[in-house]
């Protein structure tokens, strides 16, 4: 017995910055199963092997590395938790809006972990450890909990227009999630000058709460919550 | 630590505070003014000279008249920030700006003083 198939059709992001003069969407078509649950990545993958020279990161192909953020639709997500039959055709796919292109779908992510690096996402802690570990009680570290989650993979800071326009100045969602993550852990001790490193006109400020970043976090983490929270310490602080 | 000169007080939480309080403070004026003018609709030009005639009045006006440009500038600050990438055409709108502000706030007070 034969499988009823369907034929998906994708337009494609194509760019190669070293040899082309402009960007073109390309247009591409799959048959699959009619009734599938196929993700996009795996179309992707059989897409590439239709035509190798498309471009695009993966990993884990279950939503914890980050690796495949992109635009899907208008819409940034990972191409490996997304199903083919959740998207309307043609099944448009960009990279992620706002970060230089390399190649096709995968991006330039220095300027991303470069303001990542900046909240210094690592315990601080400058009195002597103690014999075993820093302890920390369940409520503390309930704290936590909706801000370790993230997995950096980009989609929110590049859905912000404010991380458009000041990549270079504005934290962005992502790190400002993590920032709130190491300011609220009851084991770091560094909190005021974690602070005091945000409270210029840009880092955090900048966010003019548009929420994007909380519509398309694909692990449905709220960074403008932390952003708000980290708004109300530096006040609390502040005055 | 991203340095900035040209903000208005050079710190973020600063400009943000202020851009809220002016808000409100904005807002207060309005509502004053609605209120008052609910219970002593005005007419005509002798009915405005009596309102800003009190020197209160003059007073709460330029304190909002300040507030409001307090309040422009930082907007407007933002919104070159964001906008404008070359250095030297930032500087002369915001340079612009100034002056237009400034412009506003001297004539204002100019208005209410020759009531």
């Amino acid at each position: 017995m034969t499988e009823e198939t369907q034929k998906i059709h994708f337009k494609i992001y194509r760019y190669n910055p070293e040899t082309d003069k402009a960007p073109v969407m390309k247009d591409y078509y799959l048959e699959v199963p009619k009734a599938t649950d196929m993700m996009l990545l795996s179309a992707l993958i059989q897409l590439k092997a239709q035509d190798e020279t498309i471009a695009f990161r993966r990993s884990c192909r279950e939503g914890v590395c980050g690796s495949d953020g992109m635009n899907i639709n208008g819409r940034n997500g990972l191409a490996c938790i997304t199903t083919l039959s959740s998207l309307k055709q043609p099944i448009v796919i960009r990279p992620l809006p706002g970060f230089p292109v390399v190649r096709d779908l995968v991006v330039d992510m220095e300027q991303f972990y470069r303001q990542y690096e900046k909240i210094k996402p690592y315990l601080q802690n400058d009195e002597p450890a103690p014999a075993k570990e820093r302890l920390q009680s369940p409520k503390d570290r309930k704290k936590l909990d909706g801000l370790y989650e993230c997995i950096l993979c980009a989609c929110c800071s590049s859905s912000c227009p404010s991380f458009w326009w000041n990549p270079d100045k504005f934290i962005g969602p992502a790190g400002l999630l993590q920032a709130y993550r190491f300011i609220v852990d009851s084991r770091d001790n560094q909190t005021t000058e974690r602070l005091k490193d945000l409270e210029d006109p840009f880092s955090v400020f900048r966010c003019r709460g548009i929420m994007n970043c909380v519509d398309v976090c694909p692990k449905g983490l709220n960074p403008t919550k932390a952003i708000g929270k980290i708004r109300s310490q530096l006040l609390k602080e502040g005055t | 630590m991203v340095s900035n000169v040209t903000s208005y007080s050079g710190n973020g939480l600063r400009d943000w505070l202020a851009q809220r309080l002016s808000a409100v403070v904005m807002v207060a004026y309005v509502v004053l003014l609605a209120v008052y003018f609910a219970m002593h609709p005005v007419a005509e030009q002798t009915s405005w000279q009596q309102l800003f005639g009190h020197v209160w009045m003059k007073i709460i006006t330029v304190i909002v008249l300040l507030n409001l440009v307090v309040h422009a500038w930082i907007g407007i600050w933002t919104i070159f920030t964001d906008y404008i990438k070359p250095m030297w055409l930032r500087v002369c709108l915001e340079l612009a700006v100034i002056l237009v502000l400034a412009g506003y706030l001297v004539w204002g007070i100019d208005i209410l003083w020759s009531v």
